[in-house]
C-alpha cells in the first residue's frame, strides 16, 4: 500500500475495519472522538454499524450485546468514560464476551487535561473493575503499531474470549504519521471459533480438561439455534447461576489458565542492544519514543544503555522484563503518570535497581529528563 | 382442557435443566408475567430460536434463566443497552427485555428514555412492583407517596415516575400498561407489543407482598391482587372521573399506537447511502 498521513485515532478507527470490526458503540469525548466519527462515515460503507449512545456504559453495553450477536466490536474513550465503562468491562471478563475496549488516555483526575497526554490509567485498565479477573491491554507508540496493535487486540479477544484494553495516549492519538499500512489480504485474522456439537451438548463455558478448546470454549452468536443463558453472576459451564463451589473453582482456574499458559503469544514486545547493558530503559506507548532516543543519545556518548519496549502491558511480562534486567546495574522507568507500571518493575527486579522518571501534568517526557536519569545512575556505580 | 394445553406451552418454553425451583417467593407476580409472556411468544408461533430475552439486575432479573430463548442475565440498569447492541447486529431477532421498576427507571432511566427516543424494535417489558425486592423493600422511582419502605421509615416524600406516560412522551411507538390482575389484557399488550417494529413498551403493575405489603400492612398476595383489582381503571373509564376520583387509580390501557419509523430499518437506509458514497468525504 502506498505511503500516507495518518493520525493515530483514525489508524485505530482504519486497523479495526481491517480486523473485521462491524459494530461500533461509543460516546463522544477527547481525544478519542476521533476513532467514532472515522467509524460513523466508514463502517457503514462495509456493511457495518455504528451507534452513538446516551453514554459511554451504554457504549460497552451495546459492544458486548453486538459481539453476543456474532460482530466484532469495539469502543473508544478516555479516562472519565473509561472510569463508566469498569462494571461491563467486568462483566465482559466475566462472560467472556470478546470485546475491544480503546482508552486514549489524557491527563486525569477527573476532568483533568482533556488534550494533554497521559499514561495514567495503566492499573484501571489492570484492577479498574471490581474483582479477580484477567486482562489483556496494549499499549502502542507510534501510528503505525496502533494499527498493527488494534488489529492484535481483535485477534486476542476472539482467541481468549476476552475484553482486550488498548491503551492509547493523547500522544499518540492525536499523533500525524507517514504510515504505510499491510495489505489487509496479509492480516492474519482471528475468526470465532465454532462448536461442533449439537445443541444440546454445547457447554458455552466448558472447563474441558482436553480437547481442541481447552481453556477457551467456543462462543456460538445469539440466534443460531443454540440457545444458552450468559449472566454476571457466577454460572456452571451451560452458563446457570450457581453456588456450588466444584463449579465456581474450576471456572475461575480457567479464566487465569486461558491467559497465563499462553503469555508467548500475548506478551508483546522489542528489545534493543540488551546484550552489552549495564543500565536498561523500559517504556511503553507514548513514553517509549522519548525512551528510544534517550538511549540512543546515550549510546552515542559511550554508555552502555539498552531498551527494553513492552507494547503488552497486561498481562506484565515479568519474566521478560525479569531475564533482561537480571544482570544489569540499573533499570529507568520513565513514566506519564506518578509510577504504575514501575511498581510491577520493582516487585520482579528489586526496588534498589529502578529509577522512576515520572511526568503527570500533562506535559512529555524528554529525551533529555531520561537520559540525565541515566547519567546520574552510571555516576553513581 | 385449557388448563392442559397451557401446561404444554409452559413445559415448551421452559428450561428443563436444573434450574427450578425459581428464586421467586410464593405468590410473586413476575411468574404471572412470565407466563403471559411465554403464551403471547406462543400465540405469535415465534420461532425460540429467533427470540432473545435480555433482563438487568433484580427479581425480574432472574425471568430469563428459566426460558428457553437466547436469555441474557445482564449488569443493574444496562438491559436495554445490551439488547440495543444485539438488536442491531441481528435485526431480525425478537428482543424481548425484561425489567423492574428499580432496574429500568432509576439506575437505567437513561437508557429506557434514549431506547425509546431512538424507537429501535426492542420489546421493553417493566414488571412494576414499586419497590426494590430482591435487597428488601427500599423505595424505587414508582413508590406511591407517602408510603413507609426500608429506607423511608418516616414516609416517602418523593414523586411516582409514570411509566408508560414516559415512554409514551419519550417516542415508544407501542406503550400499553395493564396488570398481573388482569392477565388476559397483558398478553394482548404483549402480543401486540412483540410484532411491532419499534420500541414497545409493556408496564405490567404487579405487587410486592413480601417487602412493602409486609412493611406496610396490606396483606397477603392474594390481597394486594385484590387491592391492584379495585385501583384499576381503563383510559376511558378514567376520562369520565374527577381529579379527586382519579387519586391513586391505576390506569390501564393503550398509551401510545404510532408507526413511526424502526431504528435499525432506518440504519439500513444509512448503509445503502454509504455504499452509494454519498457520505461527505
Amino acid at each position: 500500500m502506498s505511503a500516507r498521513l495518518m493520525q493515530g485515532d483514525e489508524a485505530c478507527a482504519e486497523a479495526a475495519l481491517a480486523a473485521g470490526c462491524r459494530f461500533f458503540a461509543g460516546y463522544p469525548i477527547t481525544p478519542a472522538t476521533e476513532i467514532a466519527e472515522t467509524l460513523s462515515r466508514r463502517l457503514p460503507q462495509v456493511g457495518g454499524k455504528f451507534i452513538q449512545m446516551e453514554d459511554e456504559i451504554a457504549s460497552i453495553a451495546a459492544v458486548i450485546g453486538a459481539s453476543v450477536g456474532g460482530a466484532k466490536a469495539m469502543t473508544a474513550t478516555s479516562g472519565p468514560g473509561f472510569s463508566l465503562m469498569q462494571e461491563n468491562i467486568g462483566y465482559a471478563a466475566m462472560t467472556e464476551i470478546p470485546c475491544v475496549i480503546v482508552d486514549v488516555q489524557r491527563l486525569g483526575p477527573s476532568t483533568g487535561r482533556p488534550t494533554s497526554p497521559s499514561q495514567g490509567d495503566v492499573m484501571q485498565a489492570r484492577w479498574g473493575t471490581h474483582g479477580d479477573h484477567p486482562i489483556i491491554a496494549l499499549s502502542p507508540s507510534s501510528v503505525r503499531e496502533v494499527f498493527d496493535l488494534t488489529v492484535q487486540a481483535f485477534n486476542f479477544a476472539e482467541r481468549y474470549r476476552t475484553p482486550v484494553i488498548m491503551l492509547m495516549d493523547e500522544l499518540v492519538g492525536h499523533m500525524r504519521e507517514r504510515i504505510v499500512l499491510p495489505e489487509f489480504e496479509s492480516l492474519e485474522l482471528e475468526k470465532r471459533t465454532d462448536t461442533r456439537v449439537p445443541p444440546e451438548w454445547y457447554k458455552p463455558f466448558e472447563n474441558s480438561p482436553e480437547g481442541p478448546n481447552i481453556n477457551v470454549p467456543p462462543l456460538v452468536p445469539f440466534g443460531e439455534g443454540y440457545r444458552y443463558h450468559i449472566t454476571g453472576l457466577h454460572h456452571d459451564e451451560r452458563g446457570y447461576p450457581t453456588n456450588r463451589l466444584d463449579e465456581i473453582q474450576p471456572w475461575i482456574d480457567r479464566i487465569f489458565r486461558k491467559i497465563d499458559r499462553s503469555l508467548s503469544d500475548i506478551l508483546l514486545y522489542e528489545a534493543d542492544s540488551i546484550e552489552d547493558a549495564d543500565t536498561l530503559v523500559i517504556a511503553y506507548g507514548g513514553t517509549a519514543r522519548a525512551a528510544r532516543h534517550a538511549v540512543k543519545m546515550a549510546r552515542e556518548r559511550g554508555r552502555r544503555v539498552g531498551f527494553l519496549h513492552l507494547k503488552t502491558i497486561w498481562p506484565f511480562a515479568e519474566e521478560v522484563v525479569q531475564s533482561a534486567a537480571a544482570r544489569l546495574h540499573h533499570v529507568v522507568v520513565p513514566e506519564l503518570n506518578r509510577g504504575q507500571l514501575v511498581l510491577e518493575i520493582e516487585r520482579v527486579v528489586g526496588r534498589q535497581k529502578v529509577r522512576s522518571v515520572n511526568r503527570a501534568d500533562g506535559e512529555m517526557i524528554r529525551p533529555a529528563e531520561i537520559l540525565a536519569a541515566i547519567e546520574d545512575l552510571e555516576g553513581a556505580i | 382442557m385449557k388448563q392442559q394445553s397451557e401446561s404444554r406451552v409452559h413445559q415448551r418454553f421452559l428450561r428443563h435443566s436444573k434450574k427450578f425451583p425459581n428464586v421467586w417467593c410464593a405468590g410473586c407476580g413476575i411468574g404471572i408475567v412470565l407466563g403471559a409472556i411465554i403464551r403471547a411468544v406462543d400465540t405469535l408461533e415465534l420461532d425460540k430460536n429467533d427470540v432473545a430475552m435480555i433482563s438487568g439486575i433484580g427479581c425480574t432479573g432472574r425471568m430469563p434463566v428459566y426460558v428457553d430463548f437466547n436469555t441474557m442475565h445482564t449488569t443493574h440498569g444496562r438491559a436495554l443497552a445490551f439488547a440495543t447492541g444485539l438488536k442491531m447486529v441481528k435485526p431480525k431477532m425478537r428482543v424481548i427485555v425484561v425489567m423492574g421498576d428499580g432496574d429500568a427507571l432509576a439506575i437505567g432511566g437513561n437508557h429506557f428514555i434514549h431506547a425509546a427516543r431512538r424507537n429501535i424494535g426492542l420489546t421493553a417489558i417493566v414488571v412494576n412492583n414499586s419497590a426494590y425486592g430482591m435487597t428488601g423493600g427500599q423505595h424505587s422511582p414508582t413508590t406511591p407517596w407517602g408510603i413507609e419502605t426500608a429506607t423511608t421509615p418516616y414516609g416517602h416524600i418523593e414523586q411516582q415516575f409514570p411509566i408508560a406516560e414516559l415512554a409514551a412522551t419519550a417516542g415508544a411507538s407501542f406503550v400499553a400498561r395493564s396488570t398481573v390482575y388482569h392477565v388476559r389484557e397483558l398478553e394482548r399488550y404483549l402480543e401486540q407489543a412483540i410484532t411491532r417494529d419499534g420500541f414497545a413498551l409493556v408496564e405490567a403493575i404487579s405487587y410486592c407482598h413480601t417487602t412493602l405489603g409486609r412493611i406496610n400492612r396490606w396483606g397477603t398476595a392474594s390481597d394486594m391482587m385484590r387491592q391492584i383489582k379495585e385501583k384499576s381503571v381503563t383510559l376511558a373509564q378514567v376520562e369520565k372521573m374527577s381529579p379527586d376520583e382519579k387519586q391513586n387509580k391505576i390506569v390501564r390501557g393503550v398509551f401510545a399506537d404510532r408507526d413511526t419509523p424502526e431504528y435499525t430499518q432506518l440504519y439500513d437506509q444509512i448503509i445503502e447511502r454509504a455504499q452509494q458514497g454519498q457520505a461527505n468525504d
